[in-house]
């Protein structure tokens, strides 16, 4: 009997790595989807507050059938939540293609060499590597910075280790990490002229792929661009732009002037305020920003960040059309599963105490 | 843009939180209070092509007393010169002795007064007034760098990718180092002068 098998699925089981391909340094979903040319969809999971599973996998089952990959945040602002290598020893159990980040701020080298090893055995196979909030914007300020790495020397650090088998300090690893690399990029905050060079920097310590901050200004991401596409930037990394639903003009200030980093024109907040359903008028906005940012060229897919209005992400990729009717991978029970279900499904209800010579009778 | 940002530091969250006393600290940041201002360091931002030339110079001379280091040995010189170059640095600088100095790759702003300390180029919080994210009314130390290197005959190594910071060379000098490695270099080009001389 053959059981039907998704697309980048290991046959032998869904929390297992894919078949290794030429080209490829990962064994994971994302890598696949972005070097066979399709516009790749990610989104971020809300960490819980929680040591609970469940509110994980609840989180997300929401993304299911609609995203690439699921970034695992790192105490995202600086805020205290279930670290992100906690989230992707979950997901990548459920045979999520999780993007672990890592930020500088909290852990010294000898943490995160060890996280990005103990990541890697789990199954990860996307690390995304950041510099980090300051300890400042978020609820504990009174905790030490660390940054004993910056998230270009993060990066390069990543690299040796997979491409060296060496721990920064020239120490052999047994078996390499294989992992695909990323970074941020911050197009919207200065110094502009900057930013693109940074990038390429950035590529020449590692990063393989690229997720910008929240573009809400289109014609600067474009400028960007084609700086990026001049400097040669965007052949040898794949870039995912940002973008997300504002729930409402009043949240959209509050954003431009508490989060560092994020620039929101005064275009969007007219647009906003103007609209009889904010909330309705926020998605729709950030619909327009995904179908005018496919379009560039050079851009090789979406980050689609739904803080606290994660359930609009199926929708607003569903709208904007950007999977020209692919479909990501789906967490769905498989064939073989469902037969041992069928079969067996009654012993977790009813009460039989079989001996074992009941047993060899039914056998028979 | 930038009146709107709220000016709110770590010191401001941990007074509000602490409990009323008559000892009110100053409502600036940990690093604030170390230092007040920015007036020099903006300075030798603004002449790091002139410094860039001084320093090419400086390194040349310090290079040619090598035999002098080595004579009276590298590490009985290190105090004094030490002493020396970290307040030099400081006055200019705002030097904070990582003992690993990059200042002719970063346009003459030192990396080690960012906050997060990044020796690579700025994070994504730069305020849109180009003004750090944790201090609020501080310049950002990588807007600055860029800058100064525009200035610069070889600003263009801004562009190399710096290894992390070696926290065992803190508190040691830079200087005496970077002679130290360059009589190396020099030597191992041409074996034969040390023959001679040997």
């Amino acid at each position: 009997m053959s059981v039907r098998h998704q697309r980048d699925e290991n046959p032998a089981g869904i929390h297992l790595p894919l078949d290794p391909l030429p080209g490829h340094t990962s064994r994971g979903r994302l890598e696949r989807v972005l070097r066979r040319g399709e516009f790749a969809v990610t989104t971020e999971l809300n960490p819980p507050d929680s040591a609970d599973p469940e509110d994980v996998y609840n989180r997300a089952k929401i993304f299911d059938g609609w995203v690439d990959a699921i970034n695992a945040v790192d105490a995202s602002g600086a805020n205290c939540h279930m670290s992100s290598v906690g989230i992707c020893a979950l997901l990548t159990r459920m045979g999520y293609a999780p993007i672990m980040q890592i930020a500088c701020r909290d852990k010294n080298r000898i943490a995160i060499q060890g996280d990005v090893l103990g990541g890697a055995a789990m199954g990860v196979a996307n690390m995304l590597c950041l510099t980090g909030d300051g300890v400042q914007a978020g609820d504990q300020p009174g905790a030490k910075p660390v940054f004993d790495l910056d998230s270009m020397s993060l990066l390069e650090t990543i690299r040796i280790m997979r491409d060296n088998g060496k721990f920064l300090s020239g120490r052999k690893l047994t078996t390499p990490p294989q992992v695909f690399l990323g970074c941020a990029v911050n197009p919207f905050a200065p110094p502009y002229d900057f930013r693109p060079i940074h990038l390429g920097k950035k590529i020449a310590a590692g990063a393989q792929f690229a997720q910008t901050q929240y573009c809400f200004d289109v014609p600067m991401f474009k400028a960007f661009m084609q700086k990026a596409r001049d400097l040669g930037h965007t052949e040898k990394l794949f870039l995912l732009c940002g973008v997300g639903p504002l729930a409402s003009a009043k949240t959209a200030k509050w954003i431009r002037s508490n989060v560092p980093g994020i620039h929101i024109p005064d275009a969007v907040i007219k647009r906003l305020e103007g609209a009889q359903d904010q909330k309705k008028e926020g998605k729709q906005l950030c619909i327009d920003i995904i179908n005018e940012v496919k379009e560039i060229p050079g851009v090789a897919g979406v980050h689609v960040m739904a803080y606290r209005q994660e359930e609009y992400v199926a929708e607003i990729v569903d709208e904007s059309g950007v999977l020209k009717g692919r479909q990501p991978w789906k967490r769905e029970i498989r064939r073989d599963d469902q037969i041992v279900a069928e079969r067996l499904d009654h012993i977790l209800h009813d009460e039989i105490t079989e001996t074992q010579v009941d047993m060899v009778k039914t056998a028979h | 843009m930038s009146e709107q940002q709220p000016t709110v530091t770590q010191a401001t969250l941990v007074k509000k939180a602490a409990p009323k006393s008559d000892y009110k600290p100053a409502d600036v940041s940990p690093q604030r209070r170390v230092q007040r201002t920015f007036a020099v360091r903006l300075w030798s931002i603004r002449h790091s092509r002139l410094l860039e030339w001084f320093y090419g110079r400086f390194a040349d001379a310090f290079l040619l007393l090598h035999p002098l280091w080595k004579g009276i040995g590298y590490s009985r010189v290190e105090a004094p010169v030490k002493f020396i170059e970290k307040r030099v640095k400081g006055f200019m600088f705002d030097c904070r002795m990582c003992g690993q100095c990059v200042l002719s790759s970063t346009g003459m702003s030192c990396p080690m007064n960012c906050p997060k300390q990044l020796r690579n180029g700025p994070c994504g919080g730069v305020r849109a007034n180009g003004n750090c994210e944790v201090e609020p009314d501080m310049p950002c130390v990588w807007v600055k760098a860029w800058e100064g290197s525009r200035n610069m005959v070889h600003g263009d190594k801004i562009l190399t990718v710096q290894k992390p910071v070696d926290q065992s060379l803190r508190e040691t000098s830079a200087w005496l180092r970077v002679t130290a490695q360059a009589a190396a270099a020099r030597e191992a080009q041409n074996p034969q002068n040390t023959g001679a001389s040997a």
